[in-house]
């Protein structure tokens, strides 16, 4: 039986569809999951996608994150429940508090809509784990206006000791971006972080959309790997085996 | 109970890389301005708030602005009171004239 993953929808998320599809054709059970319900219908992970919730008023995410979906996502990665923000899901996320730090306005302040190259700093999590290897280049596009990862230097040393990155930025030959390398590091996110993962290890966001990049047809399937790692490893948490264990740390 | 009105005047703490500022002060110089620096962009909002005295309605506001008006990695807030614009309800005639403002713009 597929396992069975959410899919949250806010008044304004957009790529809730292309999330669904991405998740069916990884052999999972998409649950869409309405902004006002309080339950999460029993899924074994959920999934954030990107879009504008709430118009994006205020600061990205921040409206959302108040809705009673959120009370129900938060006591879930409260109690080691796996969640993946993209994009707009990652600056929810982000805003609830679920992963360490700010997406600020670009630094070009243009919405930027283009493909980028990121890679996994590690494979030993339930979000990368079926990825072929660390630091190789994946190519997917991006979409936002406020991408730009911010933490104070306390808060990104903390979060580099912790091995709080998840991806970076990188150019196609998988080099690190420069903070001020527009062409890799669009956005101008400080130390070209493109995706983080909490402390314990069941919660990530990253601002590329590996959805939009997880088949052929789309252009680049470098997404696809992502995707099936977190069908993986809710289809462990369901069977009742941790997923964190999938890579100890 | 009372009403009270307020601003919350929220700005990206110091440090924080701010574009917009930065690109307001880029666009200076087409105004022919010198000696203008270090320009930074933020919001302010202004509410009513009902309660029972102004502590109270300020306490309100104080949740509100750290809760969800400001992100505190980014953002510092200052609250203020709106002079004038605060009265105690009960009569027919007692509600600030802003607050008026806002009913009437209720679409009928």
């Amino acid at each position: 039986m597929p396992v069975r993953v959410g899919v949250v929808v806010f008044p304004g998320s957009n790529c809730d569809r292309d999330t669904v599809h991405a998740l069916d054709q990884a052999g999972a059970e998409p649950v869409v999951l309405w902004h006002e319900q309080a339950s999460l219908d029993g899924v074994a992970a959920v999934v954030l996608p990107g879009g504008f919730a709430f118009g994006d008023y205020l600061r990205a995410g921040v409206i959302a994150r108040f809705s009673p979906v959120m009370r129900a996502v938060t006591a879930f990665a409260q109690d080691g429940g796996l969640v993946l923000g993209i994009c707009n899901g990652f600056q929810v996320i982000a805003e609830a508090g679920l992963v360490p730090g700010a997406l600020l306005r670009n630094r070009s302040l243009r919405f930027l809509g283009r493909d980028v190259h990121i890679a996994a700093e590690r494979l030993d999590t339930p979000f990368t784990h079926a990825l072929a290897a660390a630091g190789q280049p994946l190519r997917m596009p991006i979409a936002h206006g406020e991408g730009c990862y911010f933490g104070d230097d306390a808060a990104l040393d903390e979060l580099e000791t912790a091995r709080g990155v998840l991806f970076r930025y990188v150019d196609a030959a998988g080099e690190r971006a420069a903070d001020d390398d527009r062409a890799a590091n669009p956005n101008g996110s400080l130390r070209a972080i493109a995706g983080v993962i909490s402390p314990r290890g069941n919660v990530a966001g990253l601002m590329p959309h590996p959805e939009r990049a997880a088949e052929a047809i789309l252009g680049s399937d470098d997404g696809a790997g992502i995707i099936r790692s977190l069908v993986d490893s809710a289809a462990k948490a369901a069977a009742g085996e941790s997923p964190i264990a999938v890579g100890a740390r | 109970m009372s009403t009270h009105r307020f601003a919350v005047n929220v700005t990206p703490k110091p440090g924080i890389l701010d574009p917009q500022g930065r690109a307001v002060e880029g666009s200076l110089g087409h105004l022919g301005i010198d000696g203008v620096s270090a320009v930074r962009v933020g919001r302010r909002i202004e509410l009513t708030v009902e309660a029972d005295g102004e502590p109270a309605a300020r306490a309100v506001v104080e949740r509100l602005a750290a809760e969800l008006l400001a992100n505190p990695l980014i953002e510092a807030y200052a609250i203020e009171s709106i002079a004038g614009a605060s009265s105690t309800t009960g009569g027919s005639s007692g509600a600030p004239a802003d607050a008026t403002a806002v009913g009437a713009g209720e679409p009928a």
